[in-house]
């Protein structure tokens, strides 16, 4: 291409095209394309290295968007509700992939229920980003089990049941970094996938996506402008990437200044509130408030920074990724291996 | 029809003055007490005068309080199956003791513990030979509390075994020793149970059985072992790096034994890291799951599991079927259907293995017939697995997997893994160099498998989508008739080049046979047996054993072709196998010569089963 020369690349020497995709086959206006370029954008920021990136996802509208950015990198759409799993195999065979795992509620809070509770448990590192629409849209509108209670389907059917709240789950599941973010927010958003790639553990982004087909309509709590008039901001969030400045210096008191295991900075500051992210009980207490009032409270909600992540917690990191391991590496020496023989006669 | 007939095999002698080197000794018994240490120092002991032994543990599936049996044939001519007429029974159990004797023949010798069972079941058989023993008034002396009692209780009828059958009492004491290695206390207590025991049948029983035992040293430089220790070991010299599993019985065994081998030979020295990952996960959705994740960034990686396992698993074996991901299963077979008898064995997962998942699929599967094979197949499968870009089971059973075999020692592998097809950046530069682009699910070669890049490789052109819905040769998503077709086409031709590579099928041939023997797995382990007891009885037989499918349709057609009648012996109601050969014999006549022997019981086929099996059908043509 002629014009790749002219293009600008970032710090790792990559050019934005590097982490486009293909063209979207999602329905024009969908929220998930909105977080697919939060993801590029994030992603060429920082320099990820397009491809050590595993892109993987289960079944849906939002499992379809990992072809839709980074194509240098490596996808991988697995079944039904279960990419942890695949992205836990990833992860153990090469501890140098930086795995984005895409889900969406019905993948999440129904068929991968199981998964994603493990998931969480084991701290794996890697993003995990739920778009969430309450909504099953590629089967055309049956309600997710993130809709909440009293919501109207497009048919104009009243939800009965009350919602799972993925981000409170993942907070009481031990979860690292829990965050809550709105597809059409790109500020807030890119900050969080920032601090998402930074975070050494499983990072878990909510994020309310909206469905432009089926649960965009008056009645629908998940709708654009349902969101947009219910999106509460609990803190305003700032990232200072290890090679750069912060534009000011924080004081205390007025923020939070959390140091991320590569370098980087996240800088919280409370928006009308003194929640501090890393405090557990205070984050199940501004989502139940936030739940009463009915109010769609997003930002960075909870964050332990400091946790151990599975693969440092296995003892599994090796100099080398267990993919490339040789025969060298895996058979013992022959007196070794004669030794175990001898001990069954 | 003719009346059913009976087979005029040679019946086991109940007359006999002496019988050396040949018997089935089982002890009946609570699982949970400690009787696992006394029937593994008796069997190892017999091995160790080199005499050819098997042990079998039939248990329960329960933690304590449960009858179990251990039975342990000792057989001069190396027959290692179940034997199914028992000559000496150890009762120790209450709450099956009547049936225990009840179910002896005549002529069978029976030990018991007479301070906790009566005797009256025993004195209405006369024809019995009866050896009581207080067992509780012995060990009074050695063990004061109540649950060491219980545990060392059993060691009493090691030693009177050892002095009534004349087992080598050096042997013995060794045999603990090495059981109890640096406890010395451990060991004091049990060797005085056992002497206890020799001192009782010396002073106060009088033999009146004909069995004895003599050192024969026909073992050779063998070992005992579990097929699922074997497999273990197979598993970390084929360079297993990643294990993803699910407890179920009875698979468990193989990954907590490749879990403790590689806590020992994976470690590395300088920074204690660790070369090998084992998750124990949530359920086998996430096993299988993790393992394809594994095997498709490039590790080896394997899951272990048994029946209701595969079915679970079902669904991501058809991805990585499509997907042309390595993985390798170890299905160690139980008893189904449904959650079955969880601690039987049976060959009742060849057909769920092979065609495993939806849509059109059929897998790569390896059937051990052995000990050794354990360990050879264990190791292959990964190169097979990588060769074929596709998911590769190990099927044992229960009987292999997890009762002791004697086995030749496995060999050292000297060979360098089969990476298969994989595209470094290099190697992909050459391609564009030749102006030829790749394509992840291209038929290059023409033998159906395509080239594969690992995550990571740097190369711009080496990343591709890999998805269970349709895709091109570029792994591009499509819905297109033709690119569909073509896939499918592709992966058939890709299995009809797996087919001929497999472990090919052993054939055992006698001069003008007629008839063939048709058999697979741990049914192996009865079939010299079986095949004598028909030579015997004036049936020459030939044997072939199939060690892998898709059926080795060339030799299965040429052995049909070759022999009158040919009786394919399974450990299944349903002729499994059965199924898969006359789906793939075509050549018109041959699957008429085809007849079964099937055994579902549970319970490990024994020889005369299938002699019996064989002669009745024979008899009654």
């Amino acid at each position: 291409m002629t014009t790749a020369t002219t293009e600008k690349t970032n710090r790792s020497g990559f050019r934005w095209s590097d982490y486009q995709g293909l063209p979207s086959t999602l329905c024009k206006g969908c929220g998930h394309d909105n977080i697919t370029r939060h993801l590029i954008q994030a992603c060429f920021d920082l320099g990820v290295v397009p491809h050590n990136v595993v892109k993987t996802s289960g079944i849906g509208c939002s499992s379809k968007t990992p072809a839709y950015f980074i194509h240098r990198g490596y996808g991988i759409n697995a079944v039904h509700g279960r990419m942890p799993s695949i992205a836990l195999g990833a992860k153990l065979a090469n501890h140098e992939l930086e795995i984005i795992g895409v889900s969406g509620d019905g993948d999440t809070a129904s068929i991968g229920m199981g998964q994603f509770c493990h998931l969480i448990r084991r701290n794996l590192d890697m993003i995990y980003v739920v778009e969430n629409n309450g909504v099953y849209g590629l089967t055309k509108g049956q309600f997710s089990a993130t809709s909440e209670r009293g919501a109207k389907s497009k048919g104009g059917e009243e939800n009965p049941l009350t919602d799972i709240d993925l981000c409170a789950l993942s907070i009481t599941l031990g979860g690292t970094f829990v965050a809550r973010g709105f597809s059409n927010d790109p500020k807030q958003m890119v900050n969080l996938i920032k601090a998402a790639v930074a975070h050494r553990g499983t990072s878990m982004l909510d994020v309310i996506s909206p469905c432009v087909t089926f649960n965009n309509h008056e009645g629908s709590t998940k709708s654009i402008h349902y969101v947009m008039e219910h999106d509460i901001h609990l803190n305003e969030l700032g990232f200072v990437a290890p090679w750069e400045q912060p534009a000011a210096e924080v004081k205390a008191g007025e923020a939070i200044e959390i140091p991320l295991p590569d370098g980087s900075r996240l800088v919280v500051r409370g928006v009308g509130n003194d929640h501090d992210p890393h405090d557990k009980h205070s984050a199940l207490q501004v989502l139940d408030e936030a739940h009463r009032k009915g109010e769609i409270l997003t930002g960075l909600l909870y964050i332990a920074e400091k946790e151990p992540d599975f693969s440092a917690a296995m003892k599994v990191v090796n100099a080398r990724p267990l993919a490339a391991m040789d025969e060298a590496d895996c058979r013992p020496p022959r007196e070794a291996f004669d030794r175990f023989i001898a001990g069954h006669r | 029809m003719n009346p059913p007939q009976t087979l005029t095999l040679p019946q086991p002698r109940t007359d006999a003055r002496l019988i050396v080197n040949d018997l089935s000794i089982e002890a009946a018994t609570v699982n949970g007490t400690g009787s696992q240490t006394a029937n593994n120092t008796l069997a190892k002991s017999l091995f160790r005068m080199g005499l050819p032994i098997s042990a079998k543990n039939l248990f329960p599936s329960n933690i304590q309080g449960l009858p179990t049996w251990f039975t342990i044939r000792v057989s001069k001519h190396g027959y290692t199956a179940r034997k199914k007429e028992l000559d000496w029974l150890i009762g120790m159990n209450a709450a099956t003791w009547e049936k225990d004797v009840a179910a002896l023949r005549a002529g069978a010798v029976v030990m018991w513990n007479s301070n906790e069972l009566p005797d009256a079941p025993v004195t209405a058989r006369p024809e019995l030979i009866a050896y009581p023993i207080p067992m509780n008034d012995l060990i009074k002396p050695v063990a004061a509390d109540a649950k060491l009692k219980k545990m060392l209780v059993n060691m009493v009828y090691v030693g009177a075994c050892a002095h009534l059958l004349g087992i080598e009492e050096e042997v013995v004491l060794q045999v603990i020793k090495d059981t109890f290695k640096s406890k010395q206390k451990a060991i004091d207590v049990n060797v005085q149970c056992l002497n206890a025991g020799v001192a009782y049948a010396r002073e106060k029983l009088e033999k009146k059985d004909p069995y004895r035992v003599e050192r024969l040293d026909a073992n050779g430089d063998r070992i005992l072992i579990e097929g699922n220790t074997l497999c273990a070991l197979g598993a970390l010299m084929g360079g297993c790096t990643v294990l993803g599993w699910y407890p179920i019985t009875p698979s468990s065994s193989l990954a907590e034994a490749l879990i403790a081998l590689a806590k020992k030979h994976r470690v590395d020295p300088e920074s204690g890291a660790i070369r090998f990952a084992d998750i124990q996960c949530e359920d086998e959705l996430a096993s299988i799951g993790m393992v394809l994740g594994a095997g498709w960034a490039g590790a080896r990686a394997m899951t272990t599991t048994a029946g209701p396992g595969i079915s679970l698993m079902s669904e991501f074996i058809g991805f990585g079927y499509y997907a042309e991901v390595p993985a390798v299963i170890f299905d160690v077979q139980r008893v189904g259907p449904s959650t079955g008898l969880p601690t039987r064995t049976s060959q009742g997962d060849i057909v769920s293995a092979a065609y495993c998942s939806h849509g059109d699929t059929e897998h790569l599967v390896l059937h051990p017939g052995g000990p050794e094979e354990c360990y050879e197949f264990a190791r292959i499968a990964f190169d097979l697995a990588e060769q074929f870009q596709t998911p590769v089971f190990v099927l044992l059973d229960l009987d292999l997997g997890m009762n002791f075999w004697m086995s030749d020692p496995p060999e050292y592998p000297t060979g360098a893994f089969q990476r298969g097809k994989v595209l470094t950046a290099e190697k992909l530069e050459q391609l564009k160099q030749q102006s030829k682009p790749w394509g992840r699910y291209q038929d290059v070669d023409g033998d159906g498998v395509p080239w594969r890049t690992l995550p990571g490789n740097a190369h711009p052109d080496a990343a591709y989508f890999t998805r269970g819905s349709g895709h091109d040769e570029h792994a591009r998503y499509t819905e297109d008739p033709d690119a569909y077709r073509r896939n499918m086409d592709r992966l058939r031709k890709k299995l009809e080049t797996a087919r001929l590579a497999l472990p090919r099928p052993a054939l055992e041939t006698e001069p003008g046979a007629r008839v063939g023997l048709l058999a697979y797995g741990s049914t192996n382990n009865a079939m010299r047996e079986a095949r004598d007891q028909l030579a015997h009885a004036g049936l020459k037989t030939d044997y072939l054993r199939l060690r892998a499918t898709p059926i080795p349709v060339a030799e299965v057609e040429g052995f049909l072709a070759g022999h009158d009648r040919v009786y394919l012996i399974e450990q299944n109601r349903d002729g499994q196998m059965e199924i898969l050969i006359r789906a793939a014999v075509t050549t018109p006549g041959l699957v008429e010569k085809l007849r079964s022997v099937r055994h579902y019981t549970g319970y490990p086929i024994d020889a005369r089963s299938i002699s019996d099996g064989v002669f009745a059908q024979e008899r009654s043509r």
